[in-house]
């Protein structure tokens, strides 16, 4: 008997996205190990770090470099308001001041060619972090904020609340007006704006809107340390993962980058403990390879091995029932 | 304030002129070859290492950093262009528009910089290293001590950026040069070996960060993850002095280095934020530049 014919084709995905998350939710059950816990947890922040940069990026072709920026933000949000308020207020805030810094960064350098905010958000990281420096010594007479840790199964909730908040968020954006006119933009920006697509006004709404969700994810990570400093905060690294993991995965897809961020934060736990320069070299080998040879990511490589496989199949389909017609 | 104005200035200048020479460099990646190459900065770094190796190596024979300039150059230009008629060029051939081509080749940069930096690491193990230069003397000037090295240094950069200009502008392959900034697709049909000349262009850019570097090895100290700075640095100058032009880069790189050296009096950690200001309001008021089309 087969299975396939009880459920409805179309309560598939549903159904199995349903039972993953059913699984991640009960995890702090039978995890056994705070280790397992934080693992998880980091994969689940990449997730949303690649899905929320893959939101404005993907369909636009415009090269953000401001993850750690936003990141850095909703960290040092954490530092400065974590002995006074509760984590979750935290978030949401850190969340509203990422997205008015990536409102005004939007609106200043997203008028201009792509290449131009590519360079700006490039420096981004480095600009916040010196400012950050600078408020630290000069005006609040500190180096870095002492935070009292939350526990680890707090934190991992919140972290699986933000990824399954970024993917929802991002498949509505995709289904939406929204996602549409992203998509005209990527294509062609100048019929776009013919068509009577305000285009900067999508452009810089959709970035900000991807910043709330880093900043977030930066809060969250922020309510897990002992010590924030500014220096260590604003890390270029935390730029460069999301877009690898997002570019490796594959953009085409929702799930593209989040099969990314799995691969590669688990990749990274591994490898960057023992070898940290070996995994860098691999890290940058890999990221190369990938825009070289798969630039539709190994989300891309579906549909082709599909096709390969479909056209085996059916030539196998073809060939029984010849067989059955030579019998009759 | 007005009395150290003068020696200020003479700072802003000498730092200004090796930043120019990167960022012309950085100008000619991009303005011809439309690779926007945040690499750039490794190449200063190889420059660098390459020269303070070559001075202490240990035994009888070293190399004077003016005279590894002629090994540091070439080897740098042979890496650039290798990297052009392998890795870009073939994202070039397969990018469907020209700014899909400097989307992805900008990523492949990012890969760059993971895959040299680290691998320096490997080699050169990671500790920050500074070495004297035999000729050096202080030189006292404007109520303040500069070095012979730093003088020099400025002094070639200039001489490089000039060499540079007469060749764009008067040689056969310069002509070339400026056939395919203006329009890749009808140089080609021109009889212009497009690959090999944006390859040359690529090749030549890292030729200048290599010499950069070795000049930057006389009078400052050096480690694995210097590249970065130099390459936000040379960005802004670029933008400033405008995309595909050799005196806008000097002067680009004159006020950066101005502007910074005065910031540094005031307020170091100011630095990053004042070149960013500047960089905001030139996006604002005149994105292409001081001399840009």
């Amino acid at each position: 008997m087969d299975i396939t014919t009880f459920i409805p084709r179309k309560l598939w995905v549903p159904g199995l996205l349903l039972l993953i998350l059913i699984v991640l939710a009960t995890l702090p059950l039978y995890a056994g190990s705070n280790r397992v816990l934080f693992i998880s947890a980091t994969t689940l922040m990449y997730i949303a770090l690649a899905v929320s940069w893959a939101m404005f990026s993907g369909p636009t072709g415009y090269m953000s470099l401001a993850p750690a920026a936003f990141f850095g933000v909703g960290i040092y949000t954490t530092a400065i308001l974590r002995n006074e308020l509760p984590l979750g207020v935290i978030i949401v805030a850190a969340g509203i001041v990422s997205f008015i810094v990536a409102l005004l960064v939007g609106l200043v350098t997203l008028r201009l060619k792509g290449i131009y905010f590519a360079i700006f958000t490039f420096g981004l990281v480095v600009l916040i972090g010196q400012l950050v420096l600078y408020y630290d010594i000069h005006i609040l007479g500190v180096r870095g904020h002492p935070v009292t840790p939350t526990t680890y199964e707090i934190m991992y909730y919140c972290m699986l609340g933000l990824a399954v908040a970024t993917l929802l968020a991002a498949y509505f954006i995709r289904r939406s007006r929204l996602g549409l006119a992203l998509q005209s933009i990527g294509g062609n920006e100048e019929a776009a704006a013919h068509m009577g697509v305000n285009t900067t006004r999508v452009k810089v709404l959709t970035f900000a809107i991807s910043a709330i969700f880093m900043g977030a994810a930066g809060a969250i990570m922020g309510a897990r340390m002992v010590f924030v400093d500014p220096a260590a905060t604003f890390s270029v690294g935390y730029s460069f993962s999301p877009v690898l993991m997002a570019v490796f995965g594959g953009m085409g897809q929702l799930y593209g980058p989040v099969i990314g961020a799995t691969i590669f934060s688990l990749l990274e736990i591994w490898l960057s403990g023992r070898f940290p320069l070996y995994y860098a070299i691999i890290f940058g080998i890999i990221l190369i390879l990938v825009i070289l040879y798969l630039p539709g990511g190994v989300v891309g490589l579906i549909p082709k091995l599909r096709n390969r496989l479909g056209g085996v199949i059916s030539r196998l389909g073809k060939g029984g029932k010849a067989e059955q017609h030579a019998n009759t | 304030m007005i009395e150290v104005l003068p020696a200020v200035l003479i700072n802003g200048l000498l730092v200004g002129g090796v930043l120019a020479l990167i960022a012309l460099g950085l100008n000619i990646q991009y303005g011809v070859g439309r690779v926007f190459n945040i690499a750039h900065g490794e190449f200063i770094m190889l420059g660098a290492f390459i020269t303070t190796t070559l001075f202490t190596l240990t035994g009888s024979v070293k190399i004077d950093p003016l005279v590894s300039l002629v090994i540091s150059g070439p080897f740098l230009f042979l890496i650039g262009f290798i990297l052009y008629r392998t890795l870009f060029t073939s994202l070039r051939n397969r990018a469907p528009s020209p700014a899909a081509f400097e989307g992805s080749s900008l990523l492949a940069a990012f890969g760059l910089i993971f895959v040299i930096q680290n691998t320096a690491i490997l080699i050169w193990g990671g500790r920050t290293r500074v070495y004297l230069w035999p000729h050096d003397f202080a030189i006292p000037l404007a109520g303040t001590v500069f070095r012979f090295s730093q003088v020099i240094a400025f002094a070639l950069a200039i001489a490089i950026g000039v060499v540079f200009y007469v060749f764009v502008n008067r040689s056969r392959l310069g002509k070339a040069i400026r056939a395919a900034a203006q329009d890749p697709a009808t140089a080609g049909l021109m009889g212009i070996n497009i690959n090999m000349v944006l390859a040359l262009c690529f090749g030549f850019g890292a030729l200048l960060a290599g010499l950069a570097g070795s000049l930057i090895s006389m009078y400052s100290s050096t480690s694995e993850v210097m590249g970065l700075g130099y390459a936000i640095g040379a960005i802004i100058v670029m933008v400033l002095g405008g995309l595909g032009s050799i005196p806008g880069s000097f002067i680009g790189g004159f006020i950066i280095g101005i502007i910074g050296s005065v910031v540094t009096y005031y307020e170091p950690a100011l630095v990053i934020p004042a070149y960013y200001t500047l960089f905001l309001i030139l996006l604002l008021v005149r994105p292409q530049g001081l001399l840009g089309k």
